[in-house]
């Protein structure tokens, strides 16, 4: 019998654009084949994030655009261009 | 006192101030790395109460001691926190052989605002190849605003260094700094051994500042290929990291601006003009015709 389950992949772009460039990458597979972990590669998985649609992927979450608090203007924190991506695969068994 | 040839020079802390880390292979020479190997598996390596002075840690015949003792260390250490600093505390890092994932990415202790910073020696006694992990560390994040293990989704970012290196080799880091344990694919134990120090002195010009004036130009032409060229304090704290955003990379730089300020008390040093253009806010009137 087949089950489907999530893959799911986080790139952190330069803008809020999707086609900008990647930045940084992390990836949760449901599957159960790929074990990813901190400092496991080099290499992003795509150029930017409009590759990641044209391989398959599909985005379930947009980063929000929302004005720096007053007073924060020039504080830096987390990485704001967060696009959330999943792609759903069958296992078997 | 610690001699001057010693100290970091002014390139040295730049470097420090955008990047957050310096790094110096092959520091500690095998005999003291193979005594603190032998330290750490004896268990007798003592912390001491916080706040203490570091001279009065790590008494002889501490092979951590002497570690820490060594001129070159005493200089770098001198440079960034200046004279005996107070001892915070030190962890004694053990990546478990063939492990099942890395440590989450991470700043120590808890959001840190100061421009005061402390600093943490990371030395590593032993060989660590690619495989064996290294410490993972993240050029220029000492300034993000984060909490401890916030980022710990943070897998991967682009210009992350993992810390592969040859027996005795330290990595000198700013408090604030990203940083995780890679995990560790061999078959043996990978020591990383760090201990935090906090200055006792304001942080004021403590390298050596031969070459500061000549480092450290007035405004210039922006935007040039040929102001760029030059290597110099705001060639160096005007360099994004690759993992930087657009937008995000502009502001490290006002952050960068300022932590050079507070060190040199120069506060109308500036890299191309960032701080300044902000500043500028005129009340002269004109008078009327």
């Amino acid at each position: 019998m087949s089950k489907l389950r999530q893959k799911v992949m986080i790139l952190y772009l330069s803008d809020s654009a999707l086609d900008s460039t990647v930045k940084g990458w992390t990836m949760y597979d449901g599957t159960g084949k790929e074990h990813h972990t901190t400092g496991d590669s080099d290499t992003p998985p795509y150029e930017n994030g409009l590759d990641a649609l044209l391989d398959g992927w599909r985005v379930i979450q947009f980063p929000q655009l929302i004005p720096p608090y007053p007073g924060l203007e020039y504080t830096t924190s987390f990485q704001m261009y967060e696009f959330i991506f999943e792609k759903l695969e069958e296992i078997h068994g | 006192m610690v001699e001057k040839k010693y100290l970091l020079s002014t390139k040295q802390m730049a470097e420090f101030v955008a990047k957050g880390f310096l790094r110096f292979d092959e520091l500690v020479p095998d005999e003291i790395n193979q005594a603190v190997m032998a330290e750490f598996d004896a268990g007798t390596t003592k912390a001491a109460a916080a706040s203490t002075p570091l001279s009065e840690c790590y008494p002889e015949p501490s092979a951590v001691g002497r570690m820490l003792r060594l001129p070159e260390l005493q200089g770098i250490i001198y440079s960034l926190v200046g004279p005996d600093p107070a001892f915070d505390h030190h962890a004694i890092h053990v990546r478990q052989p063939n492990e099942g994932k890395a440590q989450g990415m991470h700043g120590d202790s808890i959001i840190d605002t100061r421009l005061h910073f402390d600093i943490q020696i990371m030395y590593f006694p032993h060989d660590v190849p690619l495989e064996m992990g290294g410490t993972l560390v993240v050029p220029g994040s000492q300034y993000r605003r984060i909490n401890e293990m916030d980022i710990a989704r943070y897998q991967n970012l682009k210009g992350q260094i993992p810390m592969v290196c040859k027996a005795g080799s330290i990595l000198v880091l700013h408090h604030g700094i990203w940083h995780c344990g890679r995990q560790n694919r061999t078959n043996q134990k990978r020591y990383m051994f760090k201990v935090r120090l906090n200055a006792r002195v304001r942080q004021h010009r403590l390298w050596n500042t031969d070459d500061l004036e000549q480092l450290n130009s007035g405004h210039k032409p922006i935007f040039t290929r040929e102001t760029n060229a030059v290597e110099d304090v705001q060639t160096i704290l005007s360099r994004q990291e690759p993992w930087f955003e657009g937008a995000a990379g502009r502001l490290e730089i006002i952050n960068r601006i300022k932590q050079w300020r507070f060190l040199t008390g120069d506060e109308n040093f500036d890299v191309h003009y960032w701080l300044t253009r902000l500043e500028n806010m005129p009340e002269t009137r004109l008078e009327a015709a």
